[in-house]
């Protein structure tokens, strides 16, 4: 499977923005850290990762933690991440997973936090500013 | 989750729980920074044991290390509730320590704060991960509760089968909307209040009661 590459300075191409966008075939082998490498790395190159399936709540909890061990007051200020809100999950504790109701994951847009931003978001809509610096 | 790493923790649970006794719950107050965390935890913290758990400030992270005050007995209705309260620092995705500068804080004591609020963003995730029984869920009801940080908490306690109680803070400002929040999370129960100013603390103690008695 191909790596996903950048230019050379690491600033996306010219003065475009990098919007890598990864299909659930290519996370679903993966194990969890490398799908937080694959994000922050994408993230720390100032690129847009946009996932076509978002990450299992542990995950986005293990990737809060890196994330705040990676910040540096001169550099990486943290991730900006918008998925839609989860809707009425009554029935997707233990007994609802067992019975395979889980809801299915969400499509998901994470950035680098000082280069997106949240313009409006609701249950059916997300809509993001995205800046080059 | 595996099915079967599923079964185990489920059973783990049913187990503790049926071995706990009396054992307190430990409750984690989870939220948003300066979604009114600590004046909550000090508030419940006063009424029951006469001692607070932490400053308060209108300045994001103050809390940014996870407090706990044990054995909080709770007294409601004939029976008594012991917990122990778990004060945890804000949960965000970003810290950026300019935004310290913007409360007169000198550049080093922000940069300070930013790496100390870093360290207990993951605290608190860690606490919620491993050792919390419950939680109560603070958010600003004059704040727009459709935020990724809440979306993604509420998603992580519900996948830990916690039992969760939502609480609606600051009911004592104008701009506060609880009906705002109670239709973001329709699955779990909106518990209105000011923590501030000890507005409907008796529903607070007997929704507590209720929830991790």
């Amino acid at each position: 499977m191909p790596e996903i590459t950048t230019d050379d300075d690491g600033e996306g191409l010219g003065d475009g923005i990098q919007i890598d966008m990864i299909s659930a075939e290519r996370m679903q082998d993966m194990r969890t850290m490398e799908k937080i490498r694959l994000i922050l790395d994408g993230v720390h190159d100032g690129n847009i990762v946009i996932l076509e399936e978002g990450l299992e709540p542990e995950e986005e909890s293990k990737l809060i933690e890196v994330t705040m061990s990676e910040i540096n007051p001169d550099g990486f200020t943290g991730i900006e991440i918008e998925t839609y809100p989860g809707g009425d999950s009554g029935d997707s504790g233990f007994l609802g997973r067992l019975m395979g109701k889980d809801e299915p994951n969400k499509l998901t847009v994470i950035g680098p936090a000082n280069r997106i931003e949240t313009l409006h978001k609701d249950e059916t809509l997300i809509s993001t500013l995205i800046t080059r610096t | 989750m595996g099915l079967l790493t599923e079964l185990k923790s489920s059973i783990s649970r049913a187990t503790s729980s049926l071995f706990a006794g009396s054992e307190p719950k430990r409750i984690g107050i989870y939220g948003p920074p300066n979604a009114g965390k600590t004046t909550l935890a000090n508030r419940i913290a006063r009424d029951w044991t006469g001692d607070a758990i932490g400053p308060e400030s209108h300045v994001p992270h103050e809390t940014r290390r996870a407090r706990r005050k044990e054995n909080v007995e709770i007294k409601r209705n004939g029976k008594s509730v012991t917990i122990d309260v778990v004060d945890t620092p804000g949960v965000t995705t970003k810290v950026d320590y300019k935004e310290f500068l913007e409360h007169d804080i000198e550049k080093d004591d922000a940069v300070r704060r930013s790496r100390e609020a870093t360290e207990g963003v993951a605290e608190a995730m860690h606490w919620l991960r491993e050792d919390v029984d419950g939680v109560i869920y603070v958010l600003d009801a004059t704040e727009d509760p459709f935020t990724q940080v809440n979306t993604m908490l509420i998603g992580i306690i519900e996948s830990q089968d916690l039992p969760v109680l939502i609480f609606a803070n600051k009911i004592d400002l104008e701009e506060a909307s609880v009906q705002r929040i109670s239709n973001a999370f329709p699955q779990h129960e909106t518990v209105p209040l000011s923590a501030l100013e000890g507005d409907n603390m008796d529903e607070v103690y007997d929704k507590i009661a209720e929830y991790f008695g």
